[in-house]
């Protein structure tokens, strides 16, 4: 959910701006970059009801959270979507659905549309069946066109994700000209950022610089070509950059996730960090989760900052990055991020950058996410 | 947005109305209208919802400005290039639609 492109005029005022509840980790693709926990399975049998998911709405919403995101896994898996969806619209939130298509039917469609459904982010992963269908682990390509189709046909403005990888990356001018052809409002390149089965697939995902530049000029000349017709949005990788990305706009600033099962997260990616205590929106009020919490105030401002944040003029630009980052590429979640080329570790990003092209590498299959697939107790 | 026009300067006979994507109201907790879109949220100042509140695509932009300073007591020619200005800047934005 966190977007470069993402336009925040309004300043959140220690406001939870940004909602965005994960319904649910089931779904039925087996994307290879997903950002879901290893283990997602095992958060099923703790979904929080539906009860409880209007109690989180209208707890945020007190809060002052204006826009909504349901997200996932896949949120069609949730039969009370509908419902969910007109109860926070009757909040007043600005409504979201984040989806890979499969499962939006038109009827459901239509019902979303009746209970106040504002926006339909839909992802895409390329221009070619086979290559979607193989990266997705399902038949999924042809449903996702028609999907987007019935999308535009039923008035809804719509974000067209795309997550770039290696295997999509020659195809930004195909998918620039399906998008076009769908008549999509927003679309949206998305490099893919590395965490869970992303980080453990890195080595076969990571695009070339030579390509992600060939790909942002395409992108240059169809923002020239298309005018306003359509807003296109490429956010670089931070791996290819000098300093790292204004993660979350700062940890507990303007972003609040909830888990499925209600654990409260500073962004959907933050369980990787070890030794943090989460709370359940089942235990707490949101608003003392929010304000009160230690989770919620270890990174928020600028405190915790060591060096070579903490004298760095620009701090107040890039919050140090991101703390899941530090802690997966450094084990230590207050370190400067290592996409920075001012961190000590900024070798770490280097070495994945060169290791990906080593002579004699071997190549690795993807990982599919799947239950079972990854064995995570030993990380502890 | 097929109707979304390059930017350019409007002429006081366009009658512009509120990008259809975009959701304008009232928040209580900010006390302000703010502006609900895809990926986005905008704060309005006073100023701002006021002229907006008035962009149904029927009246036009001379006609907004003579509403204005009909209800506000101001200099003429601040109110007509004030409505102007902000409304090209609205519509290079992409919030207003002519």
């Amino acid at each position: 959910m966190p977007k470069d492109g993402s336009s925040f005029s309004l300043d959140g005022q220690g406001k939870p701006l940004w909602l965005a509840l994960e319904l649910t980790y089931r779904c039925p693709l087996k994307c290879v970059w997903c950002n879901n926990p290893l283990d997602f399975e095992t958060y099923t049998k703790h979904e929080l009801s539906t009860e409880e998911w209007k109690k989180v709405l209208r707890e945020s919403r007190e809060l002052g959270s204006l826009q909504l995101g349901f997200t996932g896994g896949e949120p069609m898996m949730r039969d009370d979507l509908e419902e969910l969806v007109g109860y926070a619209n009757e909040l007043g939130f600005y409504t979201n659905l984040i989806t890979s298509g499969i499962g939006l039917s038109e009827q459901r469609l239509l019902k979303l549309k009746e209970a106040g459904l504002k926006q339909i982010q839909l992802s895409v992963q390329s221009s070619r069946g086979a290559l979607t269908d193989e990266l997705v682990g399902a038949k999924a390509h042809e449903i996702k066109i028609e999907v987007a189709h019935m999308i535009k046909r039923h008035g809804f403005p719509m974000v067209l994700n795309v997550p770039v990888f290696k295997q999509n990356v020659e195809l930004v001018e195909e998918i620039l000209a399906l998008a076009e052809e769908i008549g999509v409002d927003y679309l949206e390149f998305a490099n893919i950022q590395y965490y869970n089965w992303a980080l453990l697939n890195r080595e076969e995902l990571l695009p070339s610089l030579e390509q992600l530049q060939a790909a942002e000029a395409a992108v240059q000349r169809a923002r020239v070509r298309l005018g306003k017709k359509m807003t296109i949005y490429f956010v670089i990788p931070d791996y290819f950059e000098d300093r790292p990305k204004a993660c979350m706009n700062g940890w507990g600033a303007i972003h609040l996730t909830i888990a499925p099962d209600g654990m409260a997260l500073p962004c959907q990616e933050s369980r990787v960090i070890k030794g943090l205590e989460f709370v359940s929106v089942r235990d707490k009020p949101l608003k003392w989760i929010w304000e009160e919490s230690p989770l919620f105030r270890k990174y928020r401002g600028e405190e915790w900052m060591k060096e070579p944040c903490r004298t760095c003029p620009e701090k107040e630009k890039d919050f140090g990055g991101c703390r899941c980052q530090a802690f997966l590429l450094t084990g230590d979640a207050s370190n400067t991020d290592p996409c920075c080329s001012k961190s000590p570790h900024h070798h770490v990003i280097e070495e994945a950058l060169k290791q990906k092209d080593a002579p004699f590498r071997v190549q690795r299959p993807l990982v599919k996410r799947m239950p079972g697939v990854a064995s995570v107790q030993f990380m502890e | 947005m097929s109707d979304v026009a390059e930017d350019r300067q409007l002429s006081g006979k366009e009658q512009p109305r509120l990008n259809p994507l975009f959701m304008f109201r009232w928040e209580e907790s900010q006390n302000a209208h703010v502006l609900l879109y895809p990926e986005g949220v905008v704060k309005l100042n006073g100023s701002a919802s006021t002229i907006i509140g008035r962009c149904d695509g029927v009246k036009s932009i001379d006609q907004i400005a003579a509403e204005l300073k009909a209800e506000f007591v101001t200099d003429d020619a601040d109110i007509e290039s004030g409505v102007r200005q902000f409304m090209e800047v609205a519509h290079a934005k992409g919030w207003l639609v002519v």
